[in-house]
Order: structure tokens, then C-alpha cells, then sequence
């Protein structure tokens, strides 16, 4: 008899903590799509300046500070140029630290544009810093950054 | 089913600034989403916006999973004459639209 009840409450143990380890599954799972971090970042702005200093200031990064549905948040960039045939912006460059991936959007502009600014709608994962970076036609970059506080997150992980 | 949305100014100046905004309706699905058998939806996004006027190249978007569905753009050109605006969506699943509109610049 009480062996027999011993041998329940094993099973039952062995069965309870066999389902705790699938309860544990999903969640590993949901967790896989790895977050871009500060560090990818890093290497992604490195990939497009090869390296080269990034000075703050010029460019504007208009985006709402506190986001209520990050699936589509509106942006706009500004840079302060002449727009002339020697002085202009090639391109702008936007960043985020904990998407998916660390890209949001690269914008390729010529002196034809006469004015450096660009708008589009963009999806945040969560609260985090956006980096836009400017380049210029003499070669140097511009950056500018902005905290975005995300309320209900981009369903990049969402179960359908 | 080209879904697109121009909109550029019938009529400038020479020499004006004008505002070119564009929309394709597309759903940008991120490659990051799977269904509730942990399969993962496949990526189907928008890749590469260009704009180009009379056959000249004036502006080039690359886009990412971090691009929100029907993606809009917005950016600005000088109109210096008159002529056609051509729009390129290209992207996965072989994905590619065009659209134009015409400008009168006086």
C-alpha cells in the first residue's frame, strides 16, 4: 500500500515536471527571435560610416516621444544643408537598439532634392533610442538620437 | 491590383520645392512572427522605393521588416521643368510595382 502510493507520487512528480518543461518551451521559443542590441547597432551605423567619427548635430529626428501603437509610428528627418551641387546630403541613415533587426531605413538623396528631409512610418518592438545619421557629399557623417517610449509594442513576436 | 498613392503637385514653379509623398499598399509581414504551431510566416516585405524623373534617378529608399505596413514615404525634389515622376516598389516573392504622375512646371 505504501508503495504503491509512493509510486503515484512519482509519477505524478515525474509527469508534473514533464509539463513544466513544455510549459518552459514556448516561452524559449517566444524569446528566439533575438532583440537587435545596442551593440548591433554599433556594427550596423559602423557598416555604413566604415569606421568614420559621427559628429552630433545638423540633423533633426522628429518622431512622437511616447508612442501608443509602435506597428506604425510616423518619423521624419531633417538635415540642415544649402542642398547645392557641392554641398549636400547623400544620404540618411535610421537606427533602432532593440527591434529585431537594427535597420529602420536608409534614404538615398542627391542636390536635386533641395531640401533633406524624408517622413515614413516605422514599427518599434519596445521603448528604445533611434539613431538617424547623415552623410554629406564631403564625406562626413551627422547624427542625432531620440528616446521613443513604445506602449503597446509591434506584434513582431506575436502568436497568430 | 497596383495599390499605389501619389501625390505631387500638378503645377510648380521653376525652381520651387515640392513635396512628393507616396504610399503602396503592401503588408511588410517581418520574417519575426510564427503561428501558434511555432511555425515561422515567412518574410514578405517591400526591399527597395525609387524614384525617378524623366529616366534620372532623384531618390532611392532601401526598406526593412522595421518599415510599417503600406509603407509611406515622403521626401522633396526641385521642380526645374515639366515631365514624369516614375515610381518603383520592388520587393520578396518577386514583388514589383510602378506607378507615375506628371508635373507642368511653368
Amino acid at each position: 500500500m505504501q508503495r504503491r502510493d509512493t509510486s503515484t507520487r512519482r509519477r505524478f512528480l515525474k509527469l508534473a515536471g514533464g509539463t513544466a518543461a513544455i510549459g518552459v518551451l514556448p516561452a524559449m521559443i517566444s524569446v528566439s527571435p533575438a532583440e537587435a542590441t545596442p551593440e548591433m547597432m554599433a556594427t550596423a551605423i559602423r557598416t555604413v560610416t566604415g569606421g568614420a567619427p559621427v559628429q552630433t548635430g545638423k540633423v533633426k529626428l522628429d518622431i512622437p516621444p511616447l508612442v501608443e501603437n509602435g506597428n506604425s509610428v510616423p518619423m521624419t528627418v531633417s538635415v540642415t544643408s544649402p542642398m547645392t551641387p557641392t554641398d549636400y546630403v547623400k544620404s540618411i541613415h535610421v537606427f533602432n537598439e532593440k527591434n529585431p533587426q537594427p535597420n529602420l531605413g536608409n534614404f538615398y538623396l542627391g542636390p536635386r532634392a533641395g531640401r533633406a528631409q524624408i517622413s515614413t512610418r516605422v514599427r518599434l518592438a519596445d521603448s528604445q533610442k533611434i539613431v538617424a545619421i547623415a552623410k554629406l557629399s564631403d564625406g562626413s557623417f551627422w547624427s542625432v538620437s531620440a528616446d521613443v517610449v513604445v506602449t503597446l509594442a509591434a506584434c513582431t513576436e506575436e502568436v497568430i | 491590383m497596383a495599390a499605389a498613392l501619389i501625390n505631387v503637385p500638378k503645377k510648380a514653379k521653376n525652381g520651387d520645392v515640392i513635396e512628393i509623398k507616396t504610399l503602396m499598399s503592401h503588408i511588410m509581414e517581418t520574417g519575426f512572427r510564427h503561428t501558434t504551431s511555432g511555425v515561422v510566416i515567412p518574410r514578405d516585405i517591400i526591399t527597395s522605393f525609387t524614384c525617378r524623373f524623366e529616366g534620372e534617378e532623384i531618390f532611392r529608399a532601401d526598406l526593412f521588416p522595421g518599415t510599417a505596413a503600406n509603407p509611406f514615404i515622403s521626401f522633396f525634389t526641385v521642380a526645374s521643368k515639366s515631365g514624369k515622376f516614375d515610381f518603383e516598389w520592388i520587393g520578396d516573392n518577386g514583388f514589383s510595382e510602378t506607378a507615375s504622375a506628371s508635373i507642368t512646371v511653368e
